[in-house]
């Protein structure tokens, strides 16, 4: 069998999902290829024939591939699955808004979020908010799959795959791009960082979230989280909310300030290597799955943290 | 312009899912059942665009249970004017959600179909995206803001790192992220005026019928559990911890 793989990056940069999702994709098959879809994406590509194991490297340019618009991106997509028996596509904003188009024209099912290959029909997902995982076993000849990068390694590198271009498919003729906003950060990504440094509600407004959680994070290397509750409540931004309707993060580290750990939270950071909760209520839910709890206010502890790891750099 | 609103009866958002014995599947037995929080989103941004007078008809259809009908009357009592229940006992999957949902927009023939970006239980977020495609309308999914002026909707979407902002043509399919808007409580004038609002009451053979399922779902199992840690003192204690322990920083 012959796995098409969906790279994930900004036309500039490769992220670090395509080769967790090359990872997934090997599993099910030593001949896997990748697509690099967008505009002016010679460098993407280069960098995505660095990743060992892969066969070649597709790229598709065109304005709306650019602007990775769900309709061109499916189109360009479709035709190429005659020559694949599956889709892998890191489950990012990008790839849950395409992906399941390709599954309707292909008229397969799609399988959404995988977090485990059992075998090559069958694979392991998250249901409920991550409150039950469903195997789910495919009948279908092509399997169209979004892949939960975080729940896999990424694949290393020393690969020298062949680079092709292929046709970039009809665009979107009923779709325009109007504007993106996108927010501008020195900090890690969140959804690829090592360590993430995370507010709730108890920050009790933005300048305080600011005050309190960027410096700590900025100390420790770390990207910036928000609980849903800090994000509703307009401490932080959208795009820092981790949990069941934000980001789901792995990091080698979570530090949790002053978040009770809501069960929608929970199911967005659950995975991480080292959970770290500061909480000054010792029965919130979050001591529950921290690995180290400190049941301090915030007020006092991240001063106290900020200057015992001074000392520990020093 | 009449919009179409798929919803979905879901077990209720504050109800923590248990997973059966048997590992079957999810106990649903005597749970509190609601409509999915994404699909409320949908039919309150459907609503809003009728009282701005863009939108005359608000048609809302669920596939599910004879008990659909109770969510259904739900959002008849936020503002939608009809209900089709599609009754079916099985589960279909998003595929099939997908095709019946095309047979029922071919028929009604919306401007726009305005629908939640998931549902809460199988947590696809699929069926808006596959709706479009098959009938081969443009799509604009994760919507945190709808504008509707003549045949075009401009839709601010959430991606990953902001927003990005589109046009579209309508016909079109546009799923509701979280901060689209916040759904009204109905009142209970509108709860007495939805009792007599219609609700038609369909197979799924009236749109096409089911065809077998692709997948089968042979094991819902528990996450592995997390166990939690210890506590410490202080702050000194915790980076000390985090330094030789675990090794994380």
């Amino acid at each position: 069998m012959a796995v098409l793989v969906f790279a994930d990056h900004d036309n500039v940069t490769l992220k670090d999902n395509t080769h967790k999702t090359v990872t997934a994709a090997l599993s099910l098959s030593g001949d896997v290829d990748i697509l690099v879809a967008g505009q002016g994406v010679a460098g993407v590509a280069a960098e995505a024939a660095k990743i060992a194991g892969v066969r070649k490297v597709l790229t598709a340019e065109s304005e709306a591939l650019g602007r990775q618009i769900a309709e061109a991106v499916a189109g360009a997509v479709t035709p190429l699955m005659a020559d694949y028996d599956a889709l892998l596509v890191p489950a990012t904003s990008v790839g849950k808004n395409f992906a399941p188009r390709v599954a309707a024209l292909l008229d397969v099912a799609p399988i959404s979020e995988i977090i485990e290959v059992v075998d090559s029909q069958t694979f392991t997902r998250p249901i409920y908010a991550g409150n039950a995982l469903e195997t789910v076993v495919s009948s279908d000849p092509k399997k169209v799959i979004t892949v939960r990068a975080t729940a896999f390694k990424a694949a290393g590198e020393g690969g020298s795959a062949a680079i092709t271009a292929v046709d970039p498919g009809p665009g979107a003729p009923k779709t325009r791009f109007v504007s993106d906003e996108l927010v501008k950060s020195d900090r890690p990504e969140l959804a690829g960082a090592k360590i993430v440094v995370s507010g709730g509600r108890a920050m009790g407004s933005a300048e305080e979230f600011q005050r309190v959680i960027e410096p700590l994070a900025d100390k420790l290397g770390a990207a910036v989280g928000a609980s849903r509750a800090a994000v509703d409540a307009g401490y932080a931004p959208n795009d820092y909310q981790v949990g069941q309707t934000g980001k789901v993060v792995a990091p080698q580290l979570y530090v949790a300030i002053g978040i009770s750990g809501a069960i929608q939270h929970l199911a967005g950071m659950k995975d991480s290597k080292v959970i770290v909760a500061i909480n000054k209520d010792g029965d919130a839910p979050i001591f529950q799955i921290a690995d180290y709890g400190l049941v301090a206010d915030y007020k006092t502890a991240i001063p106290e943290l900020m200057s015992a790891l001074e000392t520990v750099k020093a | 312009m009449k919009i179409l609103a798929p919803v979905k009866r879901v077990l209720d958002y504050n109800v923590k899912a248990r997973v059966k014995s048997d590992q079957s599947g999810v106990d649903l037995a005597n749970m509190k059942m609601a409509m999915n929080p994404f699909c409320e989103i949908a039919v309150e941004e459907a609503v809003r665009l009728k009282e701005k007078g863009v939108a005359e008809e608000i048609v809302v259809v669920s596939i599910g249970p004879i008990q659909a009908q109770e969510t259904i009357r739900t959002a008849l009592a936020m503002g939608a004017d009809r209900g089709i229940l599609i009754q079916t006992d099985t589960d279909p999957e998003p595929l099939e959600v997908a095709k019946l949902l095309k047979a029922v927009a071919l028929a009604e023939e919306p401007s726009l179909i305005l629908m939640g970006k998931q549902a809460i239980d199988g947590d696809n977020n699929a069926v808006g995206q596959m709706l479009s495609a098959l009938l081969d309308w443009p799509q604009a999914t994760f919507a945190s803001s709808l504008e509707v002026t003549g045949a075009v909707a401009k839709v601010t979407r959430e991606v990953d790192g902001g927003l990005q902002t589109l046009e579209l043509d309508l016909p079109a399919v546009v799923t509701a992220d979280l901060r689209l808007n916040e759904p009204r409580y109905a009142s209970l004038p509108n709860i007495m005026k939805a009792k007599k609002k219609t609700i038609d009451i369909k197979t799924v053979d009236d749109y096409g019928g089911l065809t077998s399922p692709h997948l089968s779902v042979t094991k819902v199992a528990e996450p592995p559990k997390r166990v939690g840690g210890v506590k410490v003192d202080s702050a000194a204690t915790l980076v000390a911890k985090l330094k030789t322990e675990a090794g994380v920083i």
